[in-house]
This record gives structure tokens, C-alpha cells and sequence, in this order.
């Protein structure tokens, strides 16, 4: 394990327990009908967005999924405001627009989770095309799942960034399905990562369960992309602890196996034995960042239920934005 | 006066990226063949050598890829791509990431991206390109929220209307038919801008308004003209940019002439003729002295054989006679 400064193990530790707490209170809000449409948990998948995030700075850009909380989190974005967007609230940080699909920070640098799979990964690969010709030394990464590494985008962004030798990470979450089909019979090679060679570039398989170890390969991808080397593609193997989405029946998997990776592989419990075990962190420190998250979370969820609705002549707003003269947004 | 010298359509286009390059160097020319080859209508000649490979990019055939690639870019703040699609025919290889990511970005963000993409597509028939390289697919692009849509017929109208499109913020599709690059007219050396939402009188006239885009204003001009000999006054309005749209120039134009024909060179359905057409039923309608005639392309593939497309195509003829039908 490298050495990681203590300050550095309680961002991860902090991180990951807010995606958790949120992802907890949002699936009860939910089922609660106070969130409207269609919502992906994270659940599970902590580490993966934490260990890369621990490398990133706010001039950093990334590109998520449909299942984007905990990358919006760990990037730092703004949480009360999120929160409210998942309710439609007009204080949402997309004004009530956008919801839990699309969630977007862009003064983070998170230039959005995508509805449409496989949507977002060229988009990172812009922002770091960008990057080069600015003369930047920030870095993009798309995160995506394995049933995304299937779709033309994903070839079609890798190749891209490979030929121009841009600063972007790959980052597959292969979380074992897609919606119901499993990693198996999606793609006949043992590993995501397995398709960088395809491109010529590295390609890394990692437990995505353990933070060290995603903080690690992340490490090596990201230095190598600020140092202008070129992209890397890693492949995290992880699982989601929910079904698909809120409300998923879950008859493609069975209860054995979830009980299993829950008891066995939760990145969160992994973390505090490791920190615990050589101590690294105090049990205080833990409890302590735990009830501060708590905190936090609840006065986002108080603040989204304060909120107002967005108002009726909003819906008519933000589509474009230089005006002209004619008509833009076309009413009869 | 001074004389004008004279360039043709796609040297005018070449003007406007090379006058906004040298300006801005966000702006980024990226497609397939546009470096060395110069764009396989020509327009990027040259601008390699200029501006290098790094502002001139070409791309493997990935159009999802490269376009997206494009929004990501922009929508980062950092460049402001302009992105050849070689044909509009191939949009469906990469249309999620123009109505779907593009289009949606900036309202689905509660407002607060910025897209400044221009996207330059080739549309049209006319060249025995068949029914994969021929078509007039504007109207999917108009029917999406989100996106600005320019088709110029002029080498005047391109070269200002491209430099408009490069300089605004939003996503842009700049649709070049490909019967024009070769037309001659006058073009100003300096640079000049031509807002969108602007329409363009292309002749004046007081019996019938016919309102026509791209290729399609020269046709209807000849038949005007041809009309003209016999007393019959028709007045040309080329919208240059479909979104946003002239209705003010439009309507007035009817409310003038009390009759309106509408050449659209796409398939008849759901069309921009169409959409003309309803316009002139809900704002217009008490102007109207006889329907609306509407003169588009039959809903078929493009064909081959010069004398199917030339069949298939809007013909001048059939644009007189839709005239005459209305008088
Ligand atoms: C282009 C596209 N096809 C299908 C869907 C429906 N869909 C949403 S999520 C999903 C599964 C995605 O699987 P994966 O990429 O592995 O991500 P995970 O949900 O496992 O995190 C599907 C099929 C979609 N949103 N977009």
C-alpha cells in the first residue's frame, strides 16, 4: 500500500461515507414518493469513484452515468443543491431541469452524468483534447459502466484519445450486469480492461472494492495523463448493493450472491478494518466524520423539502444561449 | 461602386474559418479529410498549413466519437470546435450526440453550459449521389429544441452567416448544399457577419410570396424570373437560418402578397414546408386568397439514374406551376 497522507484518508473515508448516507437517505425518499422518476444507486461502488477522485482537482473535468451521485460527490459538487434537484426543486443545481440523470456541476468540473449510455465518455475526451491545445496540465475522466464499454462511443472515444495522446482516464465500473445481463454474456474476454490493447494503450484490472488499491492504479493513470502520456484504461470490478434502479424486482441475481458481496466486499468496512487494523485512523475520527455527514445530508434533505417548485415560465428558459433576432423557442 | 471580386461559395466558407481562426485559437477545425485533403468539397484547403494539425484535425471515420468529442470541448470551455460531418446522410451514426447531448446540455444543466459547436454538413441532390448521399435531412435537425440551424444559398450569405454561426454560443448546424460550392458571387475580403433570424428578400415582389432554401432560392428565383416576363410579381424569401426563424419577414411577405408556395427540397412529411404551411394557417390565415401550395420532394429514397433524380428533385417548372396554381 503507498503511503497516504492522513489528511488524504480522511477525504476518502468522508467521501465515501457521504455517498453512502446519501445514496441511503435518497432510496428512502424515494420510496417515499418525495423523488420523482427514475433513480440509479451507488451503493456498493464507493471506492471506485473515491480512489479516483482522491487524485483529481477542481480544474480536473469528468463525465458520468446515469448513476452519477457518488461521482458528483466525490468531485466535490454541491450537495444541498443536488439534493433539491433530485426533488425538482427550483434551488436544484440544475434548476429542477435535469434530475438524477443529469446531474451537473460544471464549477467542479463535472460535466454532467448522461441518461444515454455510453453518452458521456467522448465527452471527456473533448474536454481533454481541450486541455492539450490550451496547454493545461488538468486531466478528464469518463466513467462508465461494462454494459457502456459495448456501445460505439466507448471504441470510438478510446480510439480517439489514444491517436491524439490526450489526458484522459477510462474508468470501466464493471458492476458484474448490465440492468440484467451479465458481464458474461456481454463480452467473451475475462476483463475490460483487456480491450486497451485493441488501442494501444495500458489497460488495468482492479478490486474495486478496495479503496488502496483503485487510489493506486488511478494514481499511476492520472500522472501518466497530466505527464502527456496518453490515456489509460482501467477496468474497476465492483458490484451494486441495490438493484438497478429503485424498484428493480432483482430476479436475474440471487439473494445469496448480493448477501455475499455485501458481508464480504463493502468498500466501507474494508477501508475502516485497514485503517483500524494498522492504525492509521482512530475510532473516533471515523464516528466523528460519520455523524458530520450525517449532518450534512440531512440539512441537504431539509433544504430541497423547503424548497420552492420551480415556477411554470421557467419551462421556457435555458435552452439557448446567445439570443438573436426571430424565433427561437417556438410556441404556436 | 466598388467592384466586388467574385469567389465561389466554398471559398467563401474557406474565408469565414480562416478569418475565425486567426481570431480565436479555440476555434478548432476537426472531421474527416479536412487537413491535407482540404475537406472533400474543398472548404478546409489550406487551412492546415496555417493553423497545423493540432487546430486542423483530421479524424477517423467516428462520427459519434469525433462529434461528441466536439461537445465535450466545448461544453469544457475550452475550444470552440467547428466539425465537419461529411454528408448529412451519415447523421445517423452520430445524431445522439448532437440532439440528445448537444441540444439538451445547456437546458438540462438548469442553464449554465455553454455548447459554442459548429457542426458544417453537406446536404442536397443533384449529383447521382444516391440515396445515401442526397438527402435533405434539415428537419430533424429543426425539430429538436436546442439547435440553431443555418443553410445558406449564397457564397455572400455563407461566409457571413458562417462566421455568425462560429461566433455564437450555441449549438450551430451549418448545412451546405453541394450543388453550391461551385456558384460565383460577390464576396467583400474583409470579414462581415450576418445575424441569424434574419431573412433574406431575394426578390421583391407583390402577387405570390415563395419562401425556399439553399438550392432551392435559385430555382424558385429562375421561376420568378421566368414569371416576371408575363406580369406575374413574386417575391423570394430565403430564411438563411431555419432556427431561429424570420416569422416577422415571412408573414409580412403574406400578408402582402396573400399567397404563399413553399419549395423545400426534403421528404414532404413533417417537413420545414410544412412547417411554413402551418405557419401561414395560424398567423396569416385571413391574408390567404387561395391555399398554400407546397413543392418538396416526394417521400422516396433519392434515386440514381440522372433522370429519376431530376424527377425527384423540385424542379423550376414545378415551382411555376405551383405559382400559377395559386394566382
Ligand atoms: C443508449 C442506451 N441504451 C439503453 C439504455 C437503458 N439503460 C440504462 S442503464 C442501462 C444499463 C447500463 O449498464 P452499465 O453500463 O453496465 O452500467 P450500470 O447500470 O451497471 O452502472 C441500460 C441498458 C440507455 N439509457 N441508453
Amino acid at each position: 500500500m503507498a503511503e497516504i497522507s492522513k489528511e488524504k484518508l480522511l477525504w476518502i473515508y468522508e467521501a465515501m461515507v457521504k455517498i453512502r448516507e446519501h445514496e441511503e437517505r435518497v432510496a428512502e425518499l424515494f420510496a417515499q414518493g418525495k423523488i420523482p422518476g427514475f433513480v440509479h444507486l451507488y451503493i456498493g461502488e464507493e471506492a471506485v469513484a473515491t480512489g479516483v477522485m482522491a487524485h483529481l482537482r477542481k480544474d480536473d473535468f469528468i463525465t458520468s452515468t446515469h448513476r452519477g451521485h457518488g461521482h458528483f460527490i466525490a468531485k466535490g459538487g454541491n450537495i444541498k443543491a443536488s439534493m433539491a434537484e433530485l426533488f425538482g426543486k427550483a434551488t436544484g443545481i440544475c434548476k429542477g431541469k435535469g434530475g438524477s440523470m443529469h446531474i451537473a456541476d460544471l464549477d467542479v468540473g463535472e460535466l454532467g452524468a448522461n441518461g444515454i449510455v455510453g453518452g458521456g465518455i467522448p465527452h471527456a475526451v473533448g474536454a481533454a483534447l481541450g486541455i492539450k491545445l490550451n496547454g493545461l496540465d488538468s486531466v478528464a475522466v469518463a466513467f462508465f459502466g461494462d454494459g457502456a464499454s459495448n456501445q460505439q462511443n466507448f471504441h470510438e472515444a478510446i480510439n480517439l484519445a489514444a491517436i491524439w495522446k490526450l489526458p484522459v482516464v477510462f474508468v470501466c465500473e464493471n458492476n458484474l450486469y448490465q440492468i440484467s445481463l451479465p458481464y458474461s454474456k456481454q463480452q467473451v474476454i475475462k476483463s475490460v480492461a483487456e480491450r486497451a490493447a485493441a488501442y494501444g494503450i495500458p489497460g488495468v484490472s482492479v478490486d474495486g472494492q478496495d479503496v488502496f488499491a483503485v487510489y493506486e492504479v488511478a494514481k499511476e493513470a492520472i500522472e501518466r495523463a497530466r505527464r502527456g502520456e496518453g490515456p489509460t484504461l482501467i477496468e474497476a470490478k465492483t458490484y451494486r448493493f441495490r438493484g438497478h434502479f429503485e424498484g428493480d424486482p432483482e430476479i436475474y441475481r440471487s439473494r445469496e450472491e448480493v448477501k455475499w458481496w455485501r458481508e464480504n466486499k463493502d468498500p466501507i468496512v474494508i477501508f475502516e478494518r485497514t485503517v483500524l487494523e494498522k492504525g492509521l485512523l482512530s475510532k473516533e475520527e471515523l464516528e466523528g466524520i460519520k455523524e458530520k455527514v450525517k449532518n450534512e445530508i440531512e440539512e441537504s434533505i431539509r433544504f430541497a423539502e423547503e424548497s420552492p417548485w420551480p415556477k411554470p415560465e421557467e419551462v421556457l428558459e435555458d435552452v439557448f444561449s446567445t439570443p438573436t433576432k426571430g424565433v427561437l423557442v417556438w410556441q404556436w | 461602386m466598388a467592384v466586388v471580386r467574385e469567389i465561389t461559395f466554398a471559398e467563401a466558407l474557406n474565408e469565414a474559418l480562416d478569418y475565425e481562426m486567426s481570431k480565436d485559437p479555440k476555434v478548432v477545425v476537426m472531421g474527416e479529410d479536412v487537413g491535407r485533403y482540404g475537406g472533400i468539397f474543398g472548404v478546409t484547403k489550406g487551412l492546415i498549413d496555417k493553423y497545423g494539425d493540432e487546430r486542423v484535425k483530421d479524424t477517423p471515420i467516428a462520427e459519434s466519437g469525433f462529434i461528441g468529442t466536439g461537445v465535450g470541448a466545448a461544453a469544457a470551455g475550452l475550444l470552440r470546435p467547428v466539425v465537419e460531418l461529411m454528408f448529412i446522410d451519415f447523421l445517423g451514426v452520430a445524431y445522439d450526440q448532437i440532439y440528445n447531448q448537444a441540444a439538451k446540455m445547456k437546458y438540462m444543466f438548469g442553464g449554465k453550459a455553454k455548447i459554442p459547436i459548429v457542426i458544417r454538413t453537406v446536404s442536397g441532390a443533384g449529383a447521382s449521389a444516391a440515396a445515401q448521399h442526397s438527402q435533405s435531412l434539415h428537419a430533424l435537425f429543426i425539430h429538436v429544441p436546442g439547435l440553431k440551424v443555418v443553410m445558406p444559398s449564397t457564397p455572400y450569405d455563407a461566409k457571413g452567416l458562417l462566421i455568425s454561426s462560429i461566433e455564437d454560443d450555441d449549438p450551430v448546424i451549418f448545412i451546405e448544399h453541394k450543388m453550391l460550392y461551385g456558384i460565383k458571387g460577390p464576396v467583400p475580403e474583409e470579414a462581415y457577419s450576418i445575424p441569424l433570424g434574419e431573412a433574406d428578400v431575394k426578390k421583391e415582389g407583390k402577387d405570390v410570396t415563395v419562401v425556399a432554401t439553399a438550392l432551392m432560392v435559385h430555382r424558385a428565383l429562375e421561376a420568378a424570373n421566368k414569371l416576371e416576363d408575363e406580369g406575374i410579381s413574386v417575391e423570394v424569401i430565403d430564411p438563411r437560418s431555419l432556427v431561429p426563424l424570420d416569422v416577422e419577414t415571412i408573414l409580412n411577405s403574406i400578408k402582402k402578397t396573400g399567397r404563399l408556395v413553399v419549395v423545400d427540397e426534403a421528404y414532404p412529411r413533417c417537413s420545414f414546408a410544412t412547417d411554413i404551411a402551418a405557419l401561414a394557417l395560424n398567423k396569416a390565415f385571413d391574408s390567404l386568397k387561395a391555399p398554400v401550395k407546397l413543392v418538396t420532394a416526394p417521400a422516396t429514397p433519392v434515386p440514381f439514374s440522372p433522370a429519376l433524380e431530376k424527377e425527384w428533385m423540385p424542379s423550376t417548372e414545378k415551382i411555376e406551376r405551383a405559382i400559377r396554381d395559386v394566382l
